[in-house]
């Protein structure tokens, strides 16, 4: 399982380095709405530093929604879906490869935004490996879920309007308790913000566990 | 579920007479609340209305879900179950916050609080409402059965950590709270009797829901499957043949340019091109349908 999840994430990251869609498309967005935000909240610094966090995770949130969509369509064209099943490829390998694939693009993104808002909106971390730790855990949640539900509406004609609805919901958890956990490690108050650990990690074991699980009929079932 | 429609009829009537029954408590024979005074008429509405939602039709739901997912007892029937569960989940759901709403509003002076119990039930709405998008995409009837067993497993898993995650939110980011619903409301005497009934009634209420719903499902099921044989037979009698033969895309594979200098290479591509198009023949495109419907 461990072994066919490094050739699928390998495969994922090698298309991805290639195609470079990820890079030219769902990193500027991110930045994007992070600069869209600004637009609304207006240009006070103070409003921008509190709200920081929040539109932090929210860039990461939608941000994952293309990535997993984006994952799922390298499998869409030609048969390569079939052809993943015929490789023998175990079904939980695949989700953990192709999570992970998402993983990574997702860890380059938020070292990317969190330089953003350091950058736009002037906000210093306090506490490094408090948001360390909650990016870690939230990301492995995060494209756990994601993964699932690409893969649930994969083949679907109307899985660009469908998945969001989906997926958006379900990370709710992450969007609250990574936006609290990252405010305290900005203003460096440890213990409120370790607290949340405990929701980012437990949301992430699930997810996994949960994906390992489904996957294999969900796999069938397309 | 082969139930008589005279077990369905009681069930109906039952429900109607208990929510009748409810009704009369309710309004005309219990007092009004010392404190609340007529609001907390309520009491004997919303509860209830929200046991069904969050507990009965969601628990029905994950359940039918989980057990359409194990092989063991795979058939369609915990398929329509669980969609009908979740169809009279969301609609409960969704009575469950205008009910609060209505209270709330001369309760608490406002329509909407971000406390708990209402962001996690509002995010349960639109957690269902995907599932039910999910249902409502044409697929084979296998295919949707499984991928909506997976997506309400997903979903359901997920409402513990919702719960946690928002009353945390709410109490670390607002300090506490004042608003204090009925919970510490005493109640006894007829009031209590009502509410309790007001239990029942929304149970049977839901029970026959369920039962309908899954019986209008099935017949959805057979009416597309009948009405696929009846369009066929029509066409069969139009034509005398089977139509659809031999005009799809893969209706001449010899078509390759087999002609002249270099032909050997140019076949070769040409054959297996027109091989890989003429695999999915429109002829067994048109029968496989019925056959997998079943």
């Amino acid at each position: 399982m461990w072994r066919d999840a490094l050739l699928v994430a390998g495969k994922d990251l090698r298309i991805e380095l290639r195609s470079r869609v990820a890079l030219w498309q769902v990193l500027p967005f991110a930045v994007l709405v992070l600069v869209l935000f600004a637009f609304a909240l207006g240009p006070g610094p103070s409003v921008l530093r509190s709200a920081a966090p929040g539109l932090y995770w929210l860039a990461v949130l939608f941000s994952t929604v293309l990535a997993t969509q984006r994952s799922m369509a390298i499998e869409s064209g030609e048969g390569t879906r079939d052809g993943l099943r015929l490789s023998g490829i175990d079904p939980a390998g695949v989700f953990l490869g192709k999570a992970a694939a998402v993983a990574v693009q997702l860890a380059v993104l938020q070292a990317v935004l969190a330089g953003g808002i350091e950058f736009l909106f002037g906000v210093h971390i306090a506490t490094w490996w408090l948001a360390l730790v909650a990016s870690v855990l939230a990301t492995i949640g995060l494209s756990a879920a994601g993964v699932l539900y690409g893969a649930l509406s994969a083949g679907l004609r109307v899985r660009e309007t469908l998945l969001p609805l989906l997926v958006l919901p379900i990370v709710a958890p992450v969007l609250i308790a990574g936006s609290r956990a990252w405010s305290a490690a900005l203003t460096g108050a440890v213990a409120s913000g370790t607290s949340w650990l405990r929701i980012l990690g437990p949301f992430a074991a699930v997810y996994v566990v949960v994906g390992v699980v489904l996957y294999g009929p969900l796999q069938e079932a397309a | 579920m082969k139930l008589s429609s005279t077990v369905v009829r009681v069930i109906g009537a039952a429900a109607a007479v208990s929510v009748a029954v409810t009704v009369w408590l309710a309004l005309w024979v219990t007092p009004p609340a010392k404190i609340q005074g007529n609001l907390a008429r309520l009491v004997y509405l919303h509860p209830p209305v929200a046991w069904v939602a969050l507990y009965l039709a969601f628990g029905v739901a994950a359940l039918s879900s989980l057990l359409y997912l194990w092989r063991r007892t795979r058939s369609l029937f915990w398929d329509r179950l669980a969609a009908a569960a979740v169809e009279i989940g969301v609609v409960f759901n969704a009575l469950t916050l205008v009910t609060g709403s209505i209270w709330g509003r001369p309760t608490w002076g406002v329509w909407w609080t971000w406390t708990a119990r209402l962001t996690s039930t509002a995010l349960l709405v639109v957690l269902f409402l995907g599932y039910l998008a999910l249902r409502r995409v044409p697929a084979d009837p296998e295919v949707r059965a499984r991928r909506c067993a997976v997506a309400a497993l997903v979903a359901f898993v997920d409402v513990p950590i919702v719960h946690f995650s928002v009353q945390w939110w709410q109490t670390l980011h607002q300090g506490g709270t004042v608003l204090n619903p009925t919970h510490t409301l005493k109640i006894h005497g007829s009031m209590a009797w009502t509410m309790l009934l007001g239990f029942v009634a929304m149970t049977l209420v839901f029970v026959w829901l369920l039962v309908v719903r899954y019986q209008v499902e099935v017949l959805q099921d057979r009416v597309g499957d009948e009405q696929l044989e009846v369009s066929l037979a029509e066409r069969w009698a139009e034509g005398g043949a089977p139509v659809g033969d031999g005009s799809g895309p893969g209706g001449d594979p010899q078509v390759a340019p087999v002609d002249g200098t270099g032909a050997g290479a140019a076949a070769g591509v040409g054959a297996a091109a027109g091989v890989g198009v003429a695999e999915p023949s429109p002829a067994g495109g048109v029968a496989a349908p019925s056959a997998a419907r079943r």
